[in-house]
């Protein structure tokens, strides 16, 4: 049985990896799972410099899912690479990092500081909701997506993933405009913007008042999202949004996406990935399906 | 080559009792996990999960005692929402599902103490006052004179109990408490609200006294990775490269001195 992908160039020995914020760089979680069952380990953002992200509360809970407003925390890119690639590199597993900036000149910083470094792929976050410069304002004007996509791939040295926000209008446009960029592929979908109110202390849950919204509620929306951009581009796509379960990423693969990333579920249960791992190896067994390449994009 | 020494673990109920409205005090076994109660030390939390699919989230819930010789752990949580009103309704028998022990407990200090423990924070400090030496002064701040625990608490130490309304007690703060009692110590271990911590911290560091406070904040994963429990710290500090710790990794236990509140 084949599970291994190939994913914008880079082989994955399978097609499963973390969504970006919710896994550190690894470290907490090899506590629980081993990191080189995974396809690849995708990395919280990394700025150019060090981020202090926004104020507490940064969480809350909502039905079936939750928001978070963190802010994009990291410790700045010198840090990340002295400590967090050796981490990753003793696993056998791929790395992708993700970027994340205020301005286009930020991104090509840390996309240029990456470019010696053992990664595989770089997810460009053009779609964070909780900051106020860089973020989602990048990622809903298709034509901004398209010239900050083109600026990064002139400086980058590993395939591009563009990472799409949910909170557009037409979502394939902002990916076809991606590709147009000259992405290598596109990641969808990031959180969608929400808010909850504290009715007993009359004010907003989180300190930033609106937050991210993931987990398994928002997962309609992120497959009907990762068919609709099937269908509009050709680059892969990496399908994320509530996956929870084998059959959670088994509908992403269906609706056309090469790799999937789970996020949320590793709050809830630490050793998600590799069950999902699992889940998706029993559905070929069962199914006599050998090669996965066979299920993705087979609902059309 | 990971050093897989954590998982989600089952743990079934062996008692819950309510100690006063909305107070559950609850003993956990640990089938799977053998080692959670012989490794756990006071001021550690748990994540505990809910079976209602729509939480996701734990519940971090710290550790009110610990038996080793038994393998239990005891914790006495208060019903703040939907999920600890799940876990209060739980039997003995009952399983529920178990993350931990999580976090850096209490660092016992040579010398005389002072605990402090403010409403839902006074559970930890149970733990603490069984397993310390030399001259103990427990204080303990409750609102009314529902005084849960407070028995307990009586064979560790020099009782003295503060209550907003002054009905038990110094009616005012901890800190009104300690100081109309004269308590003198080389370290104070405290948990409870923030105010009440700021109060701690700033009396410690008048007197001079060294002072350890247990910190509380919304958490998603509990284990330091997705970092939406920070508090601000004096220093930049070496994990984060800012001046933001995390509570459920990096505490809940700090040195009062080291961060802000």
């Amino acid at each position: 049985m084949d599970l291994s992908v190939n994913f914008a160039g880079v082989t994955m020995k399978n097609p499963v990896t973390t969504a970006s914020g919710t896994f550190g760089s690894g470290a907490e979680y090899s506590e629980f799972v081993d990191l080189s069952k995974l396809g690849a380990v995708t990395t919280k953002g990394v700025s150019s410099v060090p981020w202090e992200g926004n104020p507490t509360p940064r969480i809350c809970e909502t039905y079936g899912g939750m928001l978070n407003a963190i802010g994009l925390q990291n410790p700045g890119a010198d840090v990340f690479v002295k400590r967090d690639i050796p981490f990753l590199k003793k696993y056998d597993t791929r790395i992708i990092v993700n970027i994340c900036g205020r301005t286009t000149e930020e991104y090509v910083e840390v996309v240029k500081r990456l470019a010696a470094e053992p990664v595989d792929l770089l997810e460009i976050n053009i779609s964070c909701p909780n900051v106020k410069a860089g973020g989602i304002a990048f990622g809903q004007d298709p034509k901004f997506v398209e010239k900050i996509t083109d600026e990064i791939k002139q400086s980058a040295k590993q395939p591009v993933i563009m990472k799409l926000s949910p909170n557009v209008t037409d979502i394939g446009e902002v990916a076809k405009a991606a590709e147009a960029g000259g992405a290598d592929a596109v990641s969808l979908i990031n959180t969608l913007t929400g808010m909850k109110i504290d009715i007993h202390k009359r004010t907003f849950a989180l300190a930033n008042k609106t937050g991210g919204m993931s987990g398994p509620s928002v997962k309609p929306v992120a497959v009907r999202m990762v068919y609709q951009v099937a269908n509009a581009v050709k680059i892969p796509i990496l399908g994320m949004g509530g996956i929870c379960t084998a059959e959670d990423a088994l509908e992403f693969i269906m609706a056309g996406a090469t790799m999937v990333a789970v996020g949320t579920a590793n709050f809830h249960n630490p050793t998600a990935t590799t069950d999902i791992i699992q889940g998706i190896t029993d559905f070929m067994e069962q199914n006599k399906v050998t090669d996965i390449r066979e299920l993705i994009g087979c609902v059309k | 080559m990971a050093d897989r020494e954590k998982k989600k673990g089952t743990a079934i109920i062996t008692n819950q009792v309510m100690l006063s409205e909305g107070i559950y005090s609850m003993w956990l076994e640990f089938p799977e996990t053998g080692d959670v109660a012989a490794s756990a030390v006071p001021g550690q939390f748990i994540s505990m999960y809910s079976q209602d699919g729509s939480m996701l989230l734990p519940r971090p819930i710290s550790i009110c005692e610990i038996d080793r010789e038994e393998r239990l752990l005891r914790v006495v949580y208060r019903v703040a929402g939907k999920g600890t009103e799940e876990f209060s309704k739980k039997k003995a028998g009952d399983i529920i599902e178990v993350v931990g022990p999580l976090g850096n407990g209490f660092s016992k200090r040579e010398g005389k103490s002072i605990l402090i423990g403010g409403g839902i924070g006074i559970p930890p400090m149970l733990a603490l006052a069984k397993s310390l030496k030399g001259e103990v002064s427990i204080v303990l701040g409750y609102r009314d004179n529902n005084l849960f625990l407070k028995e307990e608490f009586e064979p560790y130490g020099n009782l003295y109990i503060a209550t907003d309304d002054g009905s038990a007690g110094t009616k005012g703060t901890v800190i009104d408490a300690v100081i109309e009692n004269h308590l003198a110590a080389d370290v104070i271990y405290a948990c409870g609200p923030l105010p009440m911590l700021r109060g701690v911290k700033a009396y410690a560091a008048e007197n001079k006294i060294a002072a350890q406070v247990s910190m509380e904040e919304r958490m998603a994963c509990g284990i330091g990775a997705c970092l939406g429990c920070v508090c601000r710290s004096k220093e930049i500090d070496g994990h984060s490269n800012v001046k933001n710790k995390r509570v459920c990794k990096d505490g809940p236990v700090f040195d009062a001195q080291e961060i802000e509140l």
